[in-house]
């Protein structure tokens, strides 16, 4: 420990003697420029970028080189602030799934790059070890793609005091606790639900006996058959199925890993467990893995933080969600993924803070900009005014199920929308095989 | 009684995979005493390349055996003449080590081919297709063929050791490698054709897995340790003790996971433990050092 502190403590002094030198050599640089490429030139912004290109974790970042792509195209001359236009460089590190990898990627970004701004997305294992960097830092960091809870509570975060560096935004567990009930009222089943929770950080939340599922889905009516906790990547579900086929349960719920889910649902056919509604988290919100069930991925249904239907436009581009998911269909071959709009927004809030704020050499600066953010992105309003908690902005959530046929092989449909009336629904959730 | 001869026979078809998957560990250590770390990877590899030829050109993943096991042979003889021959000797560690970054090199270069993604091979009815054995109890098909074929495949091994002159000659060189080459058998090549046939299994063992459950280039390692742990159960360099030990850890298994989901894990650990405690050296040990 105490060797850790002498080591931070170098790091910082060290940190500290590049600033000057930085600072000097700006200060030279801007001197000798004449000024002649650009009217007024300002020196480069750095944009510091960490998502899990690879490991388990990669089909959240699947969407990620696409929009940094996109983006790239959008700064190839710079971006105009102020009176002035600074170039605009983007660095991409991938955390490999892997939290540590996460936490050391980001120190490099913020001690050797020497980045502006970072953004982070895709689940608690990265935003939060790089959202700590950036509070240890003192580096403004925005993150999305990992419900709030985990990203706050998990790093220790109080309610009324906050962070100071770290900004979120993202929905919460009381909207999928609301969507998921409120999508099964219409379904017409006996209330009897099943619970497929995993012993991870997931799961362990939902299934928390006071905070989690169980107190609302009790006070809603429903019983709960909760078998309890599996390891994730256990290979043999026939004891949980077991016990759903002798309390008859007809919805189930639960959070798996997308390859746990496979396996789970492929016994329960063969153990003849066939549930009339099947809503769960995480491991379908991937075309990818409702494909990887063949033709029983009929009818399941999920969360959904973003579709091509929802109403909102990117403030960058001027593109619609569905112009968004077109262009991206059509670069990368692929069903377009929910993360693609997250992806792009982070993107828009950091033009937006970057253009706002007062002096883009102060850390402290560009943090109070985006603090004041007020703006609509392609995943609909964004503002650290008024959230949960401080350092958290809401997107909203509604249900959707996969249906059969149209363009792609399954198709997300918007099927519930009680907690944000503005998406409109396609369709009712319709039982499993009905 | 009908959950406890649920849970019984569900534990049995379990025990029939975990001894595909441990088949040719158990093989390969049994002949050459070599442990290769990067046999769970080498699974899913089988797994991918089923798929890869499916996406190629889309046919039963069963019909993929055809190509994917005879390739998988030619690459384990080579991979066993160019490099793990060159690792064998007293010290464990060289096998250890090579067949680690063999892992490691694996796992990556799936993750670079394939991404992150978890697929799975699509028997199409085969993998919900189920017998109603009366009672409310029902089990799969598919898990009863992959009990079949682990039982038909440790059954064709026992038989090609026994009774065939290759067998033979790889039981000789098992006992003593050098003294089989004063009677003209090469042990390097024996070595090659031994990995051959352990490495054919191992496809099989992936194309099972994907047709199984869904898997993608990191499920290896988990795959490694019940495989590890069914050879070591059932006792060094015994096919039918891998079979036994195969069982033992499924039932195992399924028992903690009647008593809570999170136990089965477990449980197969801790019987694994107790037999080490009371036989460490497995069920029917056939290997002596």
């Amino acid at each position: 420990m105490t060797e850790y502190t002498t080591l931070s403590k170098l790091a910082v002094d060290r940190r500290r003697a590049l600033r000057i030198l930085g600072g000097a050599a700006l200060a030279a640089g801007s001197m000798g420029l004449p000024g002649a490429v650009f009217a007024q030139a300002g020196r480069k912004i750095k944009i510091g970028f960490v998502t899990p290109k690879t490991g388990p974790l990669a089909p959240f970042a699947e969407a990620d080189s696409f929009v940094i792509e996109q983006m790239r195209k959008l700064f190839a001359d710079g971006l105009q602030i102020g009176g002035a236009r600074y170039p605009v460089e983007i660095i991409v590190k991938d955390s490999q799934s892997n939290p540590n990898r996460a936490a050391g990627v980001a120190t490099d970004l913020i001690v050797k790059d020497k980045i502006d701004l970072m953004l982070v997305s895709s689940t608690p294992e990265t935003t939060n070890p790089v959202s700590d960097q950036c509070e240890l830092n003192k580096k403004p960091c925005i993150s999305t793609v990992a419900p709030w809870q985990p990203w706050f509570f998990t790093r220790g975060g109080k309610p009324e005091k906050g962070f100071d560096w770290t900004y979120h935004f993202f929905w919460g567990l009381e909207d999928l606790i609301g969507v998921f009930s409120s999508m099964w009222e219409s379904a017409g089943t006996n209330k009897v639900v099943g619970a497929l929770w995993p012993n991870d950080g997931d799961g362990n939340a939902w299934g928390d006996a006071k905070l989690g599922f169980p107190p609302v889905l009790t006070k809603g009516g429903y019983t709960v058959v909760d078998p309890g906790r599996y390891q994730n990547l256990t290979s043999d579900y026939s004891a949980q199925i077991a016990r759903y086929k002798d309390a008859k349960v007809e919805i189930l719920t639960g959070v798996p890993i997308p390859p746990d889910f496979t396996t789970f649902w492929n016994q329960a056919m063969q153990k003849g467990f066939k549930p009339k509604v099947a809503t769960v988290g995480k491991a379908l919100l991937f075309p990818s893995s409702v494909e990887a069930l063949g033709a029983n991925g009929d009818g399941l249904s999920s969360e959904v933080w973003w579709t091509p239907k929802h109403p909102f436009k990117s403030s960058l581009t001027g593109q619609s969600t569905q112009a968004l998911a077109d262009s991206y269909e059509a670069a990368s071959k692929k069903q377009w993924t929910q993360p693609l709009g997250f992806a792009h927004a982070l993107f828009e809030i950091a033009v937006d803070v970057l253009k706002r704020s007062k002096d883009l050499n102060s850390p402290a600066a560009i943090r109070d900009a985006i603090a004041a953010t007020r703006l609509d992105t392609i995943v609909g309003p964004i503002s650290w005014q008024g959230g949960p908690v401080k350092n958290v902005a809401k997107t909203p959530l509604v249900g959707g199920q996969w249906r059969k046929g149209g363009k792609h092989k399954y198709e997300l449909v918007i099927v519930e929308n009680s907690q944000a009336k503005m998406i409109p629904v396609q369709d009712k959730l319709k039982p499993i095989g009905g | 009684m009908i959950n406890i001869l649920d849970t019984i026979m569900q534990g049995l078809l379990l025990g029939g995979l975990y001894a595909l998957f441990a088949t040719g560990l158990s093989l390969a250590f049994g002949i050459m005493r070599f442990v290769n770390i990067a046999h769970g990877d080498f699974i899913v590899l089988g797994a991918f390349a089923s798929l890869a030829l499916i996406q190629w050109l889309p046919m039963h993943p069963l019909l993929t055996l055809l190509i994917v096991l005879p390739a998988l042979a030619v690459m384990g003889y080579w991979a066993q003449r160019l490099v793990y021959n060159r690792t064998l000797g007293r010290d464990i560690m060289p096998p250890l080590l090579v067949t680690f970054g063999l892992s490691v090199m694996l796992q990556n270069g799936l993750l670079e081919m394939f991404s992150g993604d978890s697929r799975r091979l699509d028997a199409g009815d085969l993998t919900t297709a189920s017998i109603d054995l009366g009672g409310g109890l029902a089990i799969g098909v598919f898990p009863l063929i992959t009990l079949v074929i682990a039982i038909a495949l440790l059954a064709g091994l026992q038989y090609l050791f026994s009774r065939t002159a290759i067998g033979r000659a790889l039981r000789a060189t098992s006992d003593d490698p050098e003294i089989v080459q004063l009677m003209a058998v090469d042990s390097r090549k024996v070595y090659g054709v031994a990995m051959a046939i352990a490495s054919a299994t191992v496809g099989l063992a992936g194309v099972i897995l994907g047709m199984t459950k869904a898997f993608d280039p990191l499920l290896g390692p988990p795959q490694l340790l019940f495989a590890f742990e069914a050879v070591i159960i059932g006792g060094l360099g015994s096919l039918w003790g891998t079979l036994a030990g195969g069982m033992v850890l499924g039932v195992a298994q399924a028992v903690g996971f009647r008593f809570d989901p999170g136990w089965g894990i477990l449980f197969g650990h801790l019987a694994f433990m107790a037999i080490l405690l009371v036989k460490p050296q497995g069920l029917f040990p056939k290997t002596r050092d």
